[in-house]
């Protein structure tokens, strides 16, 4: 490019055109399908004029529903790129047996399974849970908005800015080579000299800025702004694990920063903290990024905890059995899961004690957990249960998330994990939970609260084609993935010896297949549920017959969220109110105060982008500049006061009396 | 639920963005006075101070000592800055910044403490005897 090999070096860093992987002809054909679909959407939205729509009441809001929505599209949206990655493994793992190599070489074959973890649980799992707690928790509580904002839409920013960046890997350089926690020495100067591991660094480090301060966001929220008369004892308990997980979230994120940033001076200056001389240890970082591992783990399936409590209740049209014990249980949970991290490392040396001690912890945390399942039964018993889709995925999660549960107690044992460390059987565990638990919680979360956040409710037919493919999708995949473990398969393979293997492999590609089916008819369930939106309309703002605060208001709420902040007698708010006869309010309506939107989140997010991609390229120039236009960007905002506007009442009124109009109507 | 007590629920202003909106002014005297700021500043410099004179002079004359003393001191320190200048006290926010402490502390000690005895652990057992510490 450049005659002048320093002048090319100061100007871009180590970046060149080969860079850019055109010899790879998977990536050629990705390279053209996102080059086709990115135009067609640029296109659609220019067509359709919906830039300004966009921008003006998505991107620069500061409403924490819009914010939860954008942070479940997201996760969607990576939810496709994460699973073709799942899909590409599951296939390259039928066919590379002996003569055949497969099509995916191992350098490509380690970049997909990273790439596979590192989205599903940053940008799949962590969305996911941080967007439906944000759209939920302000409703359930009362409140109008979080307690901060702004922040809000910051830290949604800097989330996607994390996700760009891990899809920017795809298209210029490489993504990490190492497993999705990039152990040293691996993951160190010497064996991974090239960008793939600063990719992986920087993308998380940057979402991690935007994940604690949501977390702090929504602690703030959860403690100081809930409805008048709503002590702890009375929170919904999808809230109150909310407040949980965010408490692990702000305890535990820190470490992996500060595990992320002893592995970048490693990487950048040639310090030895994880290095096998000079007083280093590697195994440090195997310590450290299990003290935020294993917590992150909770901070994943402690909200899906909550929906299900939501669900269950909702659906058997009963008090939740044993309230009370159901907080006690996610409060024990949040402070075990402390508790428990060498069960990742158990075979890397340390005695008979410390083994058997985190051995014990770790089957101890199955108690709450199982209390947890019982108190669910207890619901449903003698409960005049509604089979609708959400109570499915509830279902049909209580019986594969128990056998997760026991693999993983299985796993507990040393000995046993002796064997079965790094096999297929701990892959399929893992699995087992996070789909069986998390993301089944996620879509059954999805399902109930959408009428809440859209104003109409999702098709039935298909989200229960969707939950079947979904469900016997995860058990054909997975289960032949326990018996390879019995028998000694290590994960992270790219290709095998033994031929009498590979039906099983085959059988689980087969349910890769049924889980895109299931992926698929979500898909379907989408459009066909906009398409039919006037017969799924929910005119009441209680399409399932709630128990909490958000059925309360109307689908979609106003701004506003309650143009009165209701006052609490007892927990189930909402059934309380209906059992008390409550009447609406009619009148009185006052101006009701609100915070602005912004640009200044996105303008972060964007120059956070610059700046990653920089730091990975060694372009210093660029990323001094782009540190200081943060700074600038973030310094000035704080000068911004023109920050907040009144609705003024006669909006208020008008829009408390259309949705007067709409349930005389139905009525 | 009468006109007059919904209104006052409107003003609780439950949206705190902004400049002083909002902002819970319920902890009376959790800001602190100037004597208080006083006696932390001359509290932390002595704190610093003993330190730097026990290195400087080799008062104890054992390095181990000094470590441990220096230590000491510093968590001291730490608490100092807690009360004098963060106003933390049992009763602040209705508890919930003793409670967010003892959380914090907690965690602190499960993860140095853990570590140590693990990576303790890991040195006796997968060393090669020849091996030592530096």
């Amino acid at each position: 490019m450049f005659s002048n090999p320093d002048l090319q070096k100061l100007l871009f860093g180590r970046l060149t055109l080969d860079a850019v992987p055109l010899h790879e002809p998977i990536l050629l054909i990705t390279f053209a399908m996102v080059g086709l679909g990115g135009v067609a959407v640029l296109g659609a939205l220019t067509y359709f004029r919906l830039w300004g729509p966009l921008w003006r009441d998505w991107f620069t809001s500061v409403d924490h529903k819009k914010i939860g929505i954008m942070y479940i599209v997201l996760a969607l949206v990576m939810l496709l790129r994460g699973f073709a990655d799942a899909l590409m493994m599951r296939a390259q793992q039928a066919m590379a047996f002996g003569p055949n190599e497969g099509y995916l070489p191992p350098h490509h074959y380690d970049q997909i399974f990273t790439a596979h973890g590192v989205i599903m649980i940053f940008f799949v799992a962590m969305p996911l849970v941080t967007g439906l707690m944000n759209f939920v928790v302000p409703l359930q509580i009362g409140a109008r908005d979080v307690a901060f904002p702004f922040l809000n839409n910051f830290s949604f920013w800097m989330t996607v800015s994390g996700a760009v960046t891990v899809m920017a890997s795809l298209f210029v350089g490489e993504f990490a080579r190492t497993g999705w926690l990039a152990y040293p020495p691996l993951s160190g100067p010497a064996m991974s000299p090239g960008v793939g591991v600063d990719y992986y660094i920087w993308a998380l480090q940057i979402a991690g800025i935007g994940t604690l301060l949501s977390g702090i966001n929504l602690i703030a929220t959860i403690v100081k702004m809930r409805a008048p008369g709503m002590t702890m004892m009375k929170m919904p308990v999808f809230t109150w694990t909310a407040l949980c997980t965010n408490i692990l979230i702000v305890a535990a994120f820190p470490i992996l920063t500060a595990v992320l940033a002893l592995l970048s001076l490693d990487r950048y200056v040639g310090t030895h903290f994880f290095s096998n001389d000079l007083g280093g240890n590697p195994m440090m970082y195997v310590n450290l990024v299990w003290i935020w591992g294993h917590p992150e783990v909770y901070i994943l399936i402690l909200p899906a905890f909550g929906v299900f409590s939501e669900i269950v209740s909702t659906f058997s049209s009963k008090r939740l059995f044993g309230y009370a014990s159901m907080v006690y249980a996610t409060v024990v949970i949040t402070i075990l899961s402390y508790l428990v991290w060498l069960h990742h490392f158990f075979t890397m040396g340390s005695g008979s004690s410390v083994n058997s001690f985190f051995g014990i912890t770790t089957m101890i945390i199955s108690i709450p957990t199982g209390a947890k399942i019982f108190n669910w039964l207890f619901t449903m018993y003698k409960g005049r249960i509604r089979f609708e889709v959400p109570m499915l995925w509830t279902v049909g999660f209580m019986v594969t998330f128990v056998i997760g549960g026991m693999t993983g107690v299985l796993l507990a044992v040393p000995p046993a994990d002796f064997v079965l460390h790094n096999s297929l059987f701990l892959i399929a565990h893992f699995h087992n939970v996070i789909i069986g638990g998390v993301l089944f919680g996620m879509l059954a979360g999805i399902t109930y609260w959408f009428p809440k956040a859209f104003g109409f409710k999702l098709d039935d037919f298909w989200g229960k084609v969707s939950f079947w493919f979904w469900l016997t999708g995860f058990w054909v995949a997975f289960m032949p993935l326990y018996v390879l473990g019995l028998m000694g398969v290590t994960r992270r393979v790219q290709h095998f010896d033994d031929p009498s293997l590979q039906i099983w492999f085959i059988i689980a590609a087969f349910g890769a297949v049924l889980i895109l089916c299931g992926i698929a008819s979500f898909a379907i369930t989408l459009v066909v549920s906009v398409l039919r939106r006037e017969q799924l309309r929910d005119t009441t703002g209680d399409p399932w017959g709630g128990r909490t605060l958000e059925w309360a208001t109307s689908s979609p709420p106003p701004d506003y969220n309650f143009a009165f902040t209701p006052v609490i007698h007892d927990h189930d708010a909402w059934w309380d109110m209906k059992k008390r006869g409550y009447a609406r309010p009619m009148q009185g309506f006052q101006a009701i105060h609100m915070p602005k939107s912004t640009a200044a989140g996105i303008i972060l997010g964007v120059l956070s982008i610059v700046f990653a991609f920089a730091m990975i390229w060694y372009i210093w120039w660029l990323a001094a500049f782009s540190f200081a236009a943060i700074a600038v960007v973030a310094i000035g905002h704080t000068f911004n006061y023109n920050r907040d506007f009144y609705i003024p009442a006669d909006e208020v009124v008008r829009t408390e009396g259309q949705r007067t109009a709409l349930l005389a109507e139905r009525v | 639920m009468s006109a007059a007590s919904k209104a006052g629920h409107v003003e609780r202003g439950h949206v705190d963005h902004g400049h002083g909106h909002g902002h819970g002014h319920a902890d009376a005297g959790s800001h602190g006075s100037f004597k208080d700021y006083m006696t932390g500043f001359v509290l932390s410099v002595i704190l610093t101070a003993i330190p730097f004179i026990l290195v400087m002079g080799n008062i104890l004359g054992n390095d181990r000592i000094t470590g441990i003393v220096i230590m000491g001191f510093a968590v001291a320190q730490i608490v100092v800055h807690m009360i004098y200048f963060l106003h933390m006290n049992t009763k602040s926010e209705g508890g919930w910044t003793i409670l967010a402490l003892i959380f914090t502390l907690t965690l602190v000690i499960i993860t140095l403490a853990g570590s140590l005895w693990v990576m303790y652990h890991l040195n006796t057992n997968m060393m090669p005897q020849h091996m030592h510490m530096g």
